[in-house]
């Protein structure tokens, strides 16, 4: 090949690398002008109800189009709720059955029971909506929610949060909602890392005489806390934007209650139910304002957890 | 001594009973809510549903527009989605070793991967549906592939990942440029895992509702037409289940099954191809 | 095929045979290990001497499809008897790995995990029970001011020697040590060498060890495996120095293996 032609070539080459390595650059930057794209748009469309109410917004539990009065006070108290009582809820189930998986369940049934929980996973949350509002909501306001207000209502400390009315519709059903939607999320991550701990690390416990208890809560689940964590996190921020599950369930009733068996509201049923029907510009704004509280409160709760993950990682000088 | 090991042995196995009773919790579950949706949307599933669109109340109709529109927005935007997301992964994977852009990156990645799929229909209502000044399928497309991107970048980044360097030092040696290492070698090799990414990509958004509600938001009629209000098999449920109608309801239910049934259909083949291409690697 | 009867035994292995799955990895094991004494397994990779350790305290029933047939009896009790409580067993049996496993909790933890398990120590008690496993496992000076830090924080060397103290501290009968040294310095490893003569007189200590030189350095008894058979058992000296059997003699001079 004459020396010229391989030039050209090189050149050539050299071109398409610089291209190629652009075209993946630029790809990246769009990726971070997305996120400041969506912070900035929800800020701007904000600028009407902040202007109007301030901080106030906030800690206002006023939600009314007529008179054009909005508080974040309602759905926001409902958002962190239904993902606590959900976290409450998925954290030790989710333990449970990945031990299960990866210690007690026999080695042929492992796979599909892996792949089952992770269906769970799969299932849209529209499906979840339905399904809670036609037959769980009817079964939790007829068997449970009795039990409920008999047994955890007269307990002292507890009984304001656990007497209402039976009708189904409530907190505390969109809570237990999403705690079986995010269940699947915990629990194949911490299947996945407890999966990956070392042989030699678990039979070092098993040979002081530990049980198998023992081995996975107190060696096992220290040995594998970063995972784990990120895990739950993945899960919470699952919990704190899921939109249509809860929509249906939460009853959208814009009330304070101290009790979790009344309905109430979260601030992505609000928009789901609220948004296209919304007339007039402050009305409108507000329900954004409230779309960028839920994105500062998800952005906060993921930033907290990355640092927490950054600092366990460094204590452990791994 | 022996009390001591007594009550162990007692919470070792009150801990794995319990532990067995979560994976029965799970199970349950997931066999109620698939029970509920054979019976209540099987009779609803025939013909009729596939060709006829969704009628007005009190009348016979399907779901032909909702599936059209639905298969129609899901397939643009990973077409839109699935580029982007493996051109940004490539980058965090291959090229992002030194400076800033990388790190920042993969944080923002994992904060979209995690944020409320309403808040990105918000955004796009914003950018979009504002500024043509009506709702339409193109809204309801951006919003999905937004939804698609972080999913391809965090598949394709772990992907190339787990590619041995060997690979890349041995397509190097031959003298092949990066880019064709990369394209021809690296990502070939992790593509199995990859074309996994985004089988789950397409499942998560075939299923996703509340980003389309202010985007694509619905149509009562057959439409190809991306600038028009487009209907889709999400919000036709949501709309129909919501209603007070009967015939409306059982075609809602026979929706969410087809829904279901697709997605985790999508879902096992995801997950069977994965294993088999990893198992002959 | 015992050279000549051993005094004091502290474990007796009768007929042993063991499977994975289908395949048989120990055949027809016969062996008497003598109590405060040292015995060394040696043979190629895949001779089934490690396996072997791990039938003395049933380490192989985590794993389904594992099974042993035969008899191991200690003080006169089968170890392999369905009825025989394994945590029990393994409070009896302690055992060391190949790489260190520090748990993730402080070096105190780490020692008192194991005295907890069967012991309601007061925090007296228990610190000097951690004091005393230190000090055996010859750790205690380098470690004294650091109790409280995390386990995974010392040299490689410190940690298998941690991992030697919690074992002791549990106080068993018998130590099994899995090529202990596999992962270690040459520093560390003569730590550990000089380590084991020392428990000795504690304990009855049996080691694998891919290691010739460190079996005639450390063992009084010597057990020469291959391909799951028990080849030779005797003396340390004899098996070194007048081997009965050509195949440990080829193994033993470097031959083969």
């Amino acid at each position: 090949m004459p020396t010229s032609q391989l030039d050209h070539r090189l050149k050539r080459q050299n071109l398409l690398d610089i291209l190629f390595r652009g075209l993946t650059r630029f790809s990246a930057l769009a990726v971070l002008t997305l996120l400041l794209g969506i912070i900035l748009s929800l800020v701007i469309g904000s600028v009407p109800a902040i202007k109007e109410f301030g901080w106030g917004f906030l800690v206002s539990s006023d939600w009314n189009p007529v008179t054009d009065r909005y508080g974040a006070l309602v759905p926001i108290v409902g958002t962190l709720v239904t993902a606590s009582i959900a976290l409450l809820i998925a954290i030790p189930v989710s333990f449970g059955i990945a031990l299960f998986l990866t210690e007690l369940s026999p080695q042929w049934l492992r796979r599909p029971l892996g792949i089952a929980i992770e269906l769970l996973a799969g299932i849209p949350s529209i499906i979840y909506g339905m399904w809670g509002l036609f037959i769980f909501v009817p079964f939790f306001a007829d068997h449970i929610e009795p039990w409920i207000n008999d047994h955890l209502g007269h307990v002292p400390l507890i009984s304001p949060l656990f007497t209402g009315p039976n009708m189904g519709i409530s907190i505390l059903a969109a809570g237990i909602i999403l705690a079986i939607m995010v269940i699947p999320f915990i629990a194949s991550v911490m299947r996945d890392v407890f999966d990956v701990v070392p042989s030699m690390l678990k039979e070092s416990a098993y040979g002081l005489g530990a049980t198998t208890w023992e081995v996975m809560y107190r060696v096992v689940l220290p040995y594998t806390k970063i995972g784990v964590v990120g895990g739950i996190m993945l899960g919470l921020g699952r919990a704190l934007g899921e939109t249509m599950a809860v929509t249906f369930v939460i009853g959208n009733a814009h009330r304070l209650n101290a009790s979790l068996l009344y309905p109430g509201n979260s601030i992505s049923s609000a928009l789901a139910n609220e948004f296209t029907e919304a007339v007039g510009d402050l009305y409108t704004s507000s329900l954004i304002e409230l779309g960028l509280i839920l994105f500062f409160i998800t952005f906060v709760v993921l930033s907290l957890a990355r640092l927490l993950l950054l600092k366990l990682t460094q204590r452990e000088g791994r | 001594m022996l009390t001591l090991y007594k009550r162990r042995r007692f919470i070792n196995w009150l801990s794995l009973s319990i532990s067995v009773c979560a994976m029965g919790f799970g199970l349950f579950w997931l066999a109620w809510i698939l029970w509920t949706l054979l019976v209540q949307g099987l009779p609803g599933i025939n013909l009729n549903m596939f060709v006829q669109n969704t009628p007005p109340p009190g009348s016979q109709g399907g779901l032909g527009n909702a599936i059209w529109g639905s298969l129609m927005m899901t397939t643009l935007a990973t077409l839109i989605g699935t580029p982007i997301g493996i051109l940004a992964g490539t980058y965090l994977a291959e090229f992002g070793h030194r400076g800033w852009l990388a790190p920042v990156t993969r944080f923002i990645n994992d904060i979209l991967l995690s944020a409320p799929s309403i808040v990105i229909g918000l955004f796009v209502y914003e950018v979009y549906v504002v500024r043509v000044g009506h709702f339409a399928g193109w809204g309801g497309t951006f919003a999905l592939a937004i939804i698609v991107i972080p999913v391809v970048i965090r598949t394709t980044e772990n992907m190339l990942r787990l590619v041995p360097n060997s690979l890349r030092e041995a397509a190097a040696a031959l003298g092949a440029p990066q880019w064709k290492v990369i394209s021809f070698v690296t990502l070939r090799a992790a593509r199995a895992g990859i074309l996994t990414g985004i089988l789950l990509a397409v499942a998560r958004i075939s299923g996703e509702t509340a980003p389309l509600l202010f985007t694509a938001l619905n149509n009562q009629f057959f439409s190809n037409n991306m600038n028009q209000p487009m209907s889709n098999l999400p919000v036709v449920i949501f709309q129909f289940a919501m209603s007070p109608y009967d015939d409306w309801r059982s075609l809602a239910w026979a929706g969410a099954l087809l829904i279901t049934f697709s997605v985790l259909t999508l879902n096992i083949v995801a997950r069977i191809l994965f294993r088999q291409k990893s198992n002959t690697n | 095929m015992n050279a000549e009867p051993i005094a004091n035994p502290k474990l007796i292995v009768k007929n042993l045979n063991f499977y994975y799955g289908a395949d048989r990895a120990l055949k027809d094991i016969n062996l008497t290990i003598p109590e405060k004494m040292v015995t060394a397994f040696i043979g190629p990779s895949g001779c089934g001497k490690s396996t072997l350790l791990r039938t003395f305290n049933r380490m192989y029933q985590l794993y389904p499809k594992q099974r042993a047939e035969g008899e191991i009896l200690m003080d006169g009790q089968n170890l392999l008897d369905k009825k025989q409580d394994l945590n029990t067993l393994r409070a009896k049996v302690g055992m060391v790995f190949q790489k260190p496993t520090p748990f993730p909790m402080s070096i105190y933890d780490n020692i008192a995990f194991g005295v907890k398990l069967y012991e309601n120590l007061s925090s007296h008690e228990m610190a000097e029970r951690v004091e005393w496993a230190l000090k055996k496992a010859a750790l205690w000076n380098e470690v004294k001011d650091k109790l409280k830090q995390s386990g995974t924080g010392l040299s490689g060397g410190q940690q298998q020697r941690l991992c030697i103290a919690r074992a002791i501290a549990v106080k068993p009968q018998v130590l099994l040590l899995d090529e202990p040294t596999s992962a270690l310095d040459p520093i560390s490893t003569a730590h550990i060498e000089k380590l084991v003569d020392e428990l000795k007189k504690d304990f009855t200590i049996v080691i694998v060890t891919h290691n010739m030189q460190q079996a005639a350095r450390v063992s009084d008894y010597t057990a020469y495996m291959y391909l799951g058979d028990l080849v030779e058992f005797g003396d340390t000296s004899t098996v070194f120095t007048n081997p009965k059997r050509k195949e440990t003699e080829d193994y033993i001079t470097g031959r083969f293996g």
